[in-house]
């Protein structure tokens, strides 16, 4: 009997998680059908679900109105240098974090958290106006640099948590066996932290490729990447709703293809340490 | 070479001194053993004679030459961990050849010394695996090779044995004491386990909250312990303390008696007791016998044969010229 218990609690668990993923797809799914609906059955009510004229009219007027391949360009090298640009920084100060910590360390750890819970537009001012005058407004280089700074606490915090897995007398053997500094960190601890630092990578690039305050506040019409590209078409005269889900659709496609192609990798990195 | 001297080492940890001044000299070739109960500083003196710690002040001299600031690569010494801090990414063969490949040798010679370490340490045929495809005992071999593979001045050893059951740390002691036959090159040992102490050293250093209680021979500690620390530590099972009478009797505050010098007999003795536990090894059999008047407890040592049972009532009688004296502070009497 403890058996046929088991396997009806197991049908409500798998029923309730499909609720629940359902939910949280739901805006998805609706946008990418959105995409394939005439604007007129876009807004008709009550809503058409599946059943309309299917058509893929909106996206070639997307692509005709504006370049997208130039908006993902912007996004790859904004998503991909940030992320880059930030684990060359973060990995070193992990490292000094998590081998040789000092008394205030974890104060440091949670300073650097804390600026997360500063609201974005707080400083919004500030930095618009260095932009101005260091002429970084509109460039992607303004842009990975803004968005290195955002990430880097996120950054460090997963390296850190990932290097404090891996056992200190490993590196001083490295030491002992005559491995310097930058040896140690190339040949043992990289090496040996390759999976943290692969979901490290590619959390940091799906952030970079979703962030919408600064790309919007900080660009205009050069180096906007895709969240550019959809606000562009979210537009004063009037919503086109067709449109601004075509345009939503590529914008996301690229980056939930990255993650369903990852997500193995990303569990197990989100995870390492606690089930390992 | 490698002689090793210690000249007034301190080592404090902020407020906490974990080492006090200490001198200490390990002659080349030999094989020391720092030995101690968990907490004793003999891992400090180890990781700072290795330079994974930094002395707080005094000087440590290799062959003569002052390292006390010199880092850890540039000592010229090889440790092998308790964990193995084996590199996991690393197959055997790049393991074993990675402080070679640090000092920047040539490949071919690389591969000469890592095929002999393998050959001395029975790894050949392990050489492409990772650490993680390997028993504890083979993992702990790799570590060696790694080490012996620089011909270093000196190995450091970190309890090496720790993690490794009971019947294979028999075996690698006695592949360890054979390798240093073979190398003549010093070794210094930690471990808490007073056995690998005496059957491995040349000199054994006890230490106790980061002083030396004494430095000797194995047997010199085992025959003239120089304090009731040291008598209690070396030799198992421990030896019998005694307070009172009996003691002054011997012109002492505490006589100790080894539990191998006392004599016991069903009819006559010095002392008699009741036989409370008796631990059979086959080849010796302890009796803990109590209510002797003398202390709580008397272990005594019995050949394999005899066959007393527990409530047994029995006599003693401990051989005069093994029993050790000690002053009121715990000092031996000569």
């Amino acid at each position: 009997m403890a058996r046929a218990v088991t396997s009806r609690r197991k049908t409500i668990n798998t029923a309730l998680a499909w609720g629940v993923g359902l939910i949280i797809f739901f805006p998805i799914l609706w946008t990418i059908l959105t995409s394939f609906k005439t604007e007129g059955d876009a807004i008709t009510y009550p809503p058409k679900f599946l059943f309309f004229d299917w058509t893929l009219e909106n996206y070639s007027i997307v692509q005709d109105r504006s370049d997208y391949m130039r908006y993902l360009w912007n996004s790859v090298i904004i998503a991909g240098g940030s992320t880059l640009l930030g684990i060359i920084i973060a990995v070193p100060a992990a490292w000094s974090m998590a081998f040789v910590p000092s008394k205030r360390t974890k104060d440091i750890l949670m300073w650097m958290l804390s600026t997360k819970m500063l609201p974005a537009v707080g400083v919004l001012y500030p930095i618009y106006l260095m932009f101005i005058k260091l002429g970084l407004l509109d460039t992607r280089i303004g842009l990975v640099i803004v968005l290195m700074l955002i990430n880097l606490p996120i950054i460090v915090w997963m390296l850190y948590t990932y290097f404090k897995e891996i056992p200190g007398e490993i590196l001083e053997a490295a030491r002992m066996d005559g491995a310097s500094l930058k040896e140690e960190i190339l040949y043992v601890l990289t090496p040996m932290a390759i999976p943290g630092i692969a979901s490290t990578i590619l959390l940091n690039v799906i952030l970079a490729w979703n962030e919408a305050f600064w790309t919007l506040n900080l660009t205009a019409a050069k180096a906007g990447p895709l969240t550019a590209f959809i606000a562009s078409y979210s537009s004063p005269e009037g919503l086109f709703y067709a449109k601004l889900s075509a345009a939503s659709t590529m914008a996301i496609a690229p980056i939930l293809i990255l993650g369903w192609f990852s997500q193995k990798q990303l569990v197990r990195g989100l995870t390492f340490g606690a089930v390992k | 070479m490698g002689r090793i001297t210690l000249d007034k080492v301190t080592k404090s940890f902020g407020a906490t001194e974990v080492i006090p001044p200490l001198d200490l000299t390990i002659e080349d070739g030999e094989f020391a053993v720092f030995v101690g109960p968990s907490g004793c500083g003999k891992s400090t003196l180890l990781r700072l004679i290795a330079g994974l710690e930094d002395v707080t002040s005094g000087t440590i001299r290799i062959d003569g030459e002052d390292a006390t600031m010199v880092p850890p690569a540039k000592r010229g010494l090889a440790m092998v961990f308790q964990s193995y801090a084996l590199y996991p990414h690393m197959s055997v063969r790049k393991n074993i050849a990675f402080p070679l490949r640090m000092a920047k040798m040539a490949q071919d010679e690389i591969d000469r010394r890592v095929q002999g370490a393998a050959s001395v340490l029975n790894l050949t045929d392990y050489l492409d695996r990772r650490p993680g495809q390997l028993s504890g005992g083979q993992r702990q071999r790799v570590a060696i090779g790694r080490a012996i593979v620089r011909e270093p001045a000196a190995f450091l050893f970190d309890e090496p044995l720790s993690n490794l059951d009971a019947a294979l740390r028999v075996g690698m002691r006695l592949e360890i004491s054979e390798l240093h036959k073979r190398l003549a090159t010093t070794m210094i040992y930690v471990t808490h386990d007073q056995v690998e102490a005496m059957t491995m050293a040349d000199k054994i250093v006890v230490l106790r909250a980061g002083h030396i209680e004494q430095v000797g021979s194995p047997l010199e500690l085992y025959r003239e312990p120089r304090n009731l620390f040291v008598a209690g530590f070396i030799g198992s099972p421990k030896m019998n303390f005694i307070e009172g009478a009996e003691a002054a009797k011997h012109g002492a505050h505490t006589i100790g008696i080894r539990p191998e010098h006392i004599a016991v007999s069903e009819s006559e003795g010095a002392w008699s007791g009741r036989v409370g536990v008796s631990e059979h090894l086959g080849s010796d059999t302890f009796f803990h016998i109590h209510d002797t008047g003398l202390a709580e407890t008397i272990t005594v040592r019995a050949d394999g044969e005899v066959g007393f049972r527990h409530g047994d009532r029995i006599h003693l009688t401990p051989r005069d010229d093994v029993v050790h004296k000690f002053d009121a502070k715990g000092l031996r009497i000569a």
